[in-house]
């Protein structure tokens, strides 16, 4: 009897902490839809801040996040990929340099982000935009040494290396071994087996891969705080010396810097649900894309 | 061609069937190898960087140089019109006794300096100590993890070993969504929602406090200490669940007391990785813990973390300055320490987890 009472007790309150979160997790969930829902429209997609920021939409920042993921996955991707075939096809197990790769890829996915931040900060403004600067003009003004979309970009390109790099090398590990040897001893080489058959075989990894850290970079707003966000800029970024505005550094102002909160809730209440719809239907897709290569 | 064995050792081979059995070295895959390999090495360069490049910052405040006198002077030619105010005030603070001069080389942020009771960087008498940016971290951090990982550990047992698998089909994915939040949605959260509901439970003074920190921080940490220790909690071997089963034990018998003792260590580096993640965090704790730097034990005061301090302050900073400096080595503070708590994770817990099944 006493035995029956303590392991439903054991049932009821393991349960209870799943109910907590999941509970928790509706309750944020339902609280912004219902803060900004009434706020989405197609003018607010299309327009920019105005009067303020007490009115208009959030046209830049929505810009401004699109071109930072953009530069982020051509800077980043690639490396990622690469790293990931390496790890997965090249790489002696227990070699010292693979051992070393390792190492650095896990270490960089504990790294906090705004250190990450930064080191944005201190190598590629101060660093490399200043040695450009130097470089390429004697004039004195600066033009790649301040913050501005390149830098934030490759920051956190930086910061989502590691996201591609294990969903890749987890999509590379699902091509059978016995299509590599068919590939080999028809004569192919190992680059050609890699090139023709084993990445168009993991494509649907590396788009998870992809996806991910899309939606990683898309959220994060530490890394960008001082290497290129900006407050508040009539005109879309030009060019990559720009500084550009962004969803995630839009809120953490709004409702932080802003002298009148109270006026401008639901806009911000509205950008949030647009900064967790964007991550949301991202993480979505790359665990559905995930499904399916598991099944597979 | 048929080569006859004892023939080949008398002879040795001649250069056709040599070039048989050797690997032709191609030019294309030797390239394409060695770039691949030289791509690769980026991420262990860009640790490498960050180490030198954050500390790089960070080391001119053990080292006086002239540079920073002159430019502490400029400064205080700035800050002219409220001098005698803030030297009021800082001669009310400090001990009798301390002339201007005094003041100006003391701005340098030596270890006396830093290891002082007041972050107070801008003001006439700049004061770097860094005891309460670290006695806010700590307490916010701790008591994240005190809220979200027994809650998080116990979902992960009920999912794990005790709940049908249906029922966690539908409840990964609810998870998964929680870890999908961005922290700054997090704390814009914290900030409106959560610190109103927490002051009319609980009813003190400041609105935003360590306590609605630490709750908007756990939030950030169950996904994490939940996604570990279900791995661990499901990787435990067969036969022991199945011995134990086997034996008369129930299910949740089983659960509790031969699944959970055997996955201690990998629950146990799910708290360290949480640990490291909520030490890290930034725009929630920015957003949410009323940064106000005071050094106390109260869990409804304002806190100011050093990662919020980063992010609060370094926008405003001149480049070079002591102050800059100070942040870049808080920066480094951040990095050595989440470096270590990952690294014990990683190596140390693992190594138990797999003694302890190759000895049981």
């Amino acid at each position: 009897m006493k035995r029956k009472i303590f392991g439903s007790l054991v049932y009821g309150i393991t349960s209870m902490a799943v109910i907590i979160i999941v509970a928790l997790t509706i309750a944020i969930l339902a609280d912004i839809i219902k803060g900004g829902g009434h706020m989405l429209s197609w003018e607010f997609f299309t327009s920019v801040p105005k009067e303020g920021m007490t009115k208009g939409g959030i046209f830049p920042a929505i810009i401004g996040t699109v071109i930072l993921v953009i530069i982020m996955s051509i800077a980043g991707v690639p490396i990622g990929v690469i790293t990931a075939i390496y790890l997965n096809e090249y790489a002696k197990q227990g070699a010292l340099f693979t051992k070393l790769i390792r190492f650095a890829v896990n270490t960089l996915a504990g790294v906090p982000s705004i250190v990450f931040g930064l080191f944005g900060l201190g190598f590629f403004i101060q660093f490399v935009g200043r040695g450009m600067d130097m470089a390429f003009q004697n004039t004195g003004n600066i033009k790649w040494g301040q913050p501005n979309i390149l830098w934030a970009s490759m920051t956190m390109a930086l910061l989502t290396l590691p996201v591609v790099i294990v969903s890749v090398e987890e999509a590379l590990k699902t091509v059978p071994r016995e299509i590599r040897e068919a590939s080999l001893a028809l004569g192919a080489t190992k680059w050609e087996t890699i090139w023709k058959i084993v990445l168009p075989d993991s494509m649907t990894g590396i788009m998870t891969g992809v996806i991910l850290a899309i939606g990683r970079g898309a959220g994060e707003v530490a890394p960008i705080l001082f290497t290129g966000a900006a407050y508040f800029l009539p005109q879309l970024p030009h060019s990559l010396s720009d500084q550009f505005m962004n969803l995630g550094y839009h809120i953490y102002i709004m409702s932080t810097q802003s002298t009148n909160v109270e006026s401008t809730i639901s806009i911000q209440y509205a950008t949030v649900l647009v900064l967790l719809l964007v991550t949301f239907v991202l993480n979505l897709s790359a665990i559905l894309l995930r499904y399916k290569l598991r099944s597979k | 061609m048929f080569i006859d064995s004892a023939e080949l050792k008398i002879k040795g081979p001649d250069k056709k069937t040599e070039a048989l059995y050797q690997k032709k070295f191609r030019l294309n895959e030797f390239i394409f190898e060695n770039i691949i390999r030289s791509v690769s090495f980026v991420s262990f360069a860009v640790i490498i960087l960050i180490f030198v490049f954050v500390f790089r910052e960070a080391v001119p405040i053990f080292i006086s140089s002239e540079k920073n006198n002159i430019k502490k002077e400029e400064v205080k030619m700035e800050t002219y019109g409220d001098d005698s105010q803030t030297s009021q005030n800082t001669s009310l603070q400090q001990a009798p006794s301390k002339s201007v001069e005094d003041a100006s080389s003391n701005d340098k942020a030596t270890i006396k300096n830093l290891a002082g009771k007041v972050w107070q960087p801008v003001s006439e008498e700049p004061k770097y100590g860094l005891l309460p940016l670290f006695m806010g971290s700590f307490k916010v951090t701790l008591l994240a993890i005190l809220f979200g990982g027994p809650i998080a550990v116990l979902a992960a047992l009920f999912t794990a070993t005790l709940a049908p698998k249906k029922l966690k089909e539908y409840i990964k994915p609810v998870i998964e969504l929680l870890a999908g939040f961005p922290s700054v949605v997090i704390g814009f959260f914290a900030l409106i929602a959560i610190a109103s509901a927490m002051q009319s439970v609980f009813g003190y003074q400041y609105r935003l406090n360590a306590f609605v920190g630490a709750i908007a921080l756990s939030l950030a940490v169950i996904p994490i200490i939940y996604t570990v220790a279900d791995d661990a909690l499901t990787s435990i071997p067969k036969h022991l669940t199945e011995a134990s089963l086997a034996l008369g034990a129930t299910k949740w018998q089983t659960s509790l007391f031969v699944i959970l003792p055997a996955a201690t260590p990998g629950i146990f580096a799910a708290f360290l990785l949480g640990l490291g993640r909520a030490f890290g965090e930034t725009m929630i704790v920015l957003m949410a813990t009323g940064n106000a730097s005071m050094l106390s034990f109260g869990i409804f005061e304002p806190v100011r973390t050093m990662s919020a301090t980063i992010g609060a302050e370094m926008a405003e900073v001149v480049f070079g300055d002591t102050h800059y400096n100070v942040l870049f080595l808080i920066g480094s503070i951040l990095f050595i320490f989440t470096f270590v708590l990952n690294a014990v994770a990683e190596f140390w817990v693992r190594n138990r987890l797999i003694k302890k099944f190759r000895g049981a």
